[in-house]
């Protein structure tokens, strides 16, 4: 495969994931406004925000800080570069370089997504950002679908890729700004729970029932931590994350007869998560271990691109 | 001028009724109401749009993306009609290609005194660094688009050769598609060539113009400039129909006369490349030391014969509006024998009687700038304001050389659905010819546009026109045999279980 392709597979995994993962986020975060019956109003935006790491982007873009601004400067600004236009953008330019590679209905579904934009979004009120977010994330999800359904060839493996490298770092990063606003300095796990707040999390990364499944007794904030963090059987946990990173590699790995940088640190990266408990973590500092995981992350990003010739 | 066209479809006459062997498409447009044909229309052009068959449109601001409008009623060419064009077809393809051979080569068409020398030696198009290279198996043309306008049943006239990098065949193929999904009674009232067997035939072309010693299996590739080319979705396209990668010039790499491509395993070694990138752009090295664009070293290795360039680097000479004028002696030079395709009769305004002649008919003629292209730079006399005309006269009178001059034909046109239902509009047709080593082939279709607007001639997709699909029928009449109604003998059976009873 042409190293521009598998870059481009790549970055179109990183940057669909991203756009679902921000249309959920959006959503989860209407929900707290809107829905709940202890409306978070501002604080649920502001941290909205915290997650994507935008504070700064949102506070330089000049608009007032409210739930229709947010609301669009999260999905719709083309100035914004970490809205889900521009992410679409991104992800289907992606797919345009590699249009080969890709099957009509994996492409159906990026052109898709980006043509919900195509007419301009007028007004962002509760029911208009909730039918864009709807419609966001049925496209991601056929695009799952489709690349489900593709070759599992080398094109399939790099999109995987991008996606789980992409999820790591979202989830490392919803966890860390959650589990901060919620438990500032000083306070113990166990204390009282926002409901409000820990179902968000849940709902950001669709696991409210898998939550309810997995453990009996009651919402409780070591129970979500312990679930984003180490249960495998969440497609969006950090351990379903780190494995599929360490499978999509070693895919590669069999068809090209190659290994590298990449392999060993996410294979290692992966052994260490299994040995970790998550009771331990959060003695020893969860906001730490998140930090030093989206660092590492990043380093593995990088490695990728030197182990594939990203760039020449 | 509209009124005595010839219809396609219709005949001469209009109300003597249909071309009795195409009487099945009028009833047809007849029982169909053009609501139902409009729902059809606007499916397709959903479909076009999701795939992203698009354009950009030069001159506007932003990236804007369209389709092409198409149409859903359907061109049709009889067999014995599509026979005799065929064989004209492939006379002028044959000479085009004898002709590239001859000019980089022996010139034997200049020595002999058939062509004025600086016609060819200095035209820009004129590739010197070309000269004396022989491309494996002496093909040039591999793929020539052929641009047509007919006025009668058997009168088709060659407006413009595509010997460089034509483009179009996508929507030959992605028409045909909508067609049969959207129209499928229509093949079972004509019995249709398919064209979908056109990635095969290309693939088979470049694999047969490999360089010697490349083995069974060459390793072909498209060379695109890149996604944000107008034509990137046809190159992505044929690149993936055909199974074989779709590179960038960045891509590619040239190391001791060979190319490689860079894959995430290392280099690997490529032996055809059929580019879809203006010959400025191949290479820094030989076309444009101030372009950061191109493969340098890729016209080195193609000298040392390690790789099959299609089309062929310096083909532009042979297609050139300069040239033009010239094909009829081009064709009987190196067939021996009159061409069987006439051009369009065309006045060169560097001749001072021409010009005279353009001059004072202005009103009357279509103007086309020898290196323009796609409508811009054309003046359609009989159509065009005072203004116009006269800023055409001024440039005309400036700078005679960059123009030539066409009467307006009267176009056959075709029925077409518009606003008010399905009435006239003028077509041309442009057919694929493939040049491999055993010889040229015509693809049974190609790509017919259509001047939506009433009256209009200009079919260009940049100044509002649309496509059609192009019906080649085959030889024999009645309708095709039936298809059959079970698949493979598997059926499901509903409601009968074991003891159940229908």
């Amino acid at each position: 495969m042409l190293s521009r392709t598998a870059a481009s597979l790549y970055w179109l995994g990183r940057y669909v994931e991203r756009a679902d993962y921000i249309a959920r986020l959006v959503e989860a975060t209407l929900r707290l406004d809107v829905l709940s019956t202890r409306s978070a109003g501002e604080d649920a935006w502001r941290s909205a925000l915290a997650v994507t790491d935008t504070e700064d982007g949102f506070a330089a873009s000049g608009a007032v800080l409210a739930r229709e601004s947010v609301a669009r400067f999260l999905l719709s600004d083309s100035a914004h570069p970490g809205s889900i236009l521009r992410c679409l953008a991104m992800a289907r330019d992606n797919a345009r370089a590699v249009r080969t590679a890709l099957t009509r209905e994996a492409w159906q579904a990026i052109n898709g997504a980006w043509l919900i934009f195509d007419q301009q979004v007028r007004r962002l009120d509760s029911n208009a950002t909730l039918a864009v977010v709807e419609a966001v994330k049925a496209e991601t999800r056929g695009f799952e679908g489709a690349v489900h359904r593709m070759l599992r060839n080398q094109t399939t493996l790099f999109i995987r890729l991008g996606q789980a490298v992409e999820r790591t770092d979202n989830t490392a990063r919803l966890l860390d700004v959650k589990y901060h606003i919620l438990l500032p300095e000083g306070e113990r796990v166990g204390g009282t729970v926002d409901r409000d707040q820990w179902t968000t999390i849940l709902q950001t990364v669709s696991a409210v029932t898998a939550y309810r499944w997995l453990y009996s007794d009651g919402l409780n904030p070591a129970n979500v931590i312990d679930l984003l963090l180490s249960r495998a059987e969440l497609p969006r946990s950090l351990a379903a994350s780190m494995e599929e990173t360490v499978i999509a590699l070693t895919g590669l790995a069999k068809s090209s007869g190659t290994q590298g940088e990449a392999d060993r640190m996410a294979r290692t990266r992966q052994a260490r998560a299994a040995r970790t408990r998550t009771g331990d973590v959060i003695a020893a500092g969860l906001h730490q271990h998140l930090q030093a995981l989206i660092v590492e992350n990043a380093q593995l990003h990088d490695a990728i691109g030197r182990q594939f010739k990203f760039h020449h | 001028m509209g009124t005595q066209a010839f219809d396609e479809i219709m005949g001469a006459g209009g109300q003597d009724g249909a071309r009795p062997e195409l009487a099945d498409l009028c009833r047809w447009l007849d029982e169909t109401p053009p609501d139902e044909l409009r729902r059809r229309q606007h499916s397709a052009e959903t479909t076009f749009r999701q795939l992203g068959i698009t354009f950009a449109v030069y001159g506007e601001s932003e990236a804007s993306e369209r389709i092409i409008p198409f149409d859903i009623v359907p061109r049709i060419f009889l067999a014995d009609e599509w026979e005799r064009l065929s064989a004209g077809l492939i006379q002028r393809v044959e000479a085009i290609n004898a002709f590239l051979v001859d000019i980089y080569g022996e010139r034997r068409i200049l020595k002999e005194g058939v062509l004025p020398a600086d016609l060819i030696l200095g035209n820009p198009q004129f590739r010197p660094e070309i000269a004396g290279i022989r491309p494996p198996h002496d093909v040039w043309a591999h793929i020539c688009g052929i641009d047509l306008v007919r006025t009668g049943p058997d009168e088709f006239f060659v407006l413009e050769d595509n010997a460089r990098t034509p483009s179009g065949v996508s929507y030959m193929l992605e028409n045909r598609e909508a067609m049969v999904r959207l129209c499928p009674e229509l093949f079972a009232k004509f019995r249709v060539a398919a064209v979908d067997s056109y990635p095969d035939m290309l693939l088979e072309t470049m694999k047969s113009v490999a360089p010697r010693g490349c083995g069974q299996n060459p390793n072909c590739v498209v060379l695109t400039p890149g996604h944000y080319n107008s034509a990137y979705y046809e190159h992505s396209f044929l690149a993936d129909s055909m199974g074989i990668e779709l590179v960038e010039a960045a891509d590619l790499v040239v190391d001791d006369d060979v190319v490689f491509m860079r894959t995430i395993a290392g280099r690997v070694k490529v032996d055809v490349i059929y580019r879809r990138v203006d010959d400025d752009f191949l290479d820094p090295l030989v076309f444009r030391p101030d372009s950061m664009l191109g493969v340098p070293g890729l016209i080195a290795a193609y000298a040392a014969g390690n790789v099959a360039i299609l089309n062929a680097p310096g083909n532009g000479i042979a297609d050139d509006k300069a040239i033009y004028s010239y094909m009829p002696e081009i064709v009987k030079f190196y067939s021996g024998g009159a061409p069987t395709l006439p051009n369009v009769e065309t006045y060169r305004c560097r001749e001072p009687q021409a010009l005279r002649y353009v001059l004072d008919h202005l009103d009357e003629l279509v103007v086309k700038l020898v290196d323009g292209s796609g409508g811009y730079g054309m003046l359609v006399g009989p159509t065009a304001s005072r203004a116009e005309i006269e800023r055409f006269r001024a440039a005309l009178i400036a700078e005679p050389h960059r123009y030539i001059a066409q009467p307006t034909l009267a176009l056959s046109t075709v029925p077409t659905l518009v606003e008010q239902g399905v009435a006239p509009r003028h077509v041309d047709f442009r057919p694929f010819l493939l040049t491999g080593s055993r010889g040229v082939q015509v693809v049974p279709g190609g790509l017919t546009r259509v001047a939506l607007r009433e009256g209009s001639l200009v079919v260009n997709s940049s100044q509002g026109g649309g496509t059609k699909d192009s019906f080649v029928l085959l030889p024999g009449h009645g309708a095709p045999p039936g298809m059959s109604q079970t698949m493979g003998g598997m059926t499901q059976t509903m409601g009968v279980g074991p003891g159940g009873a229908a």
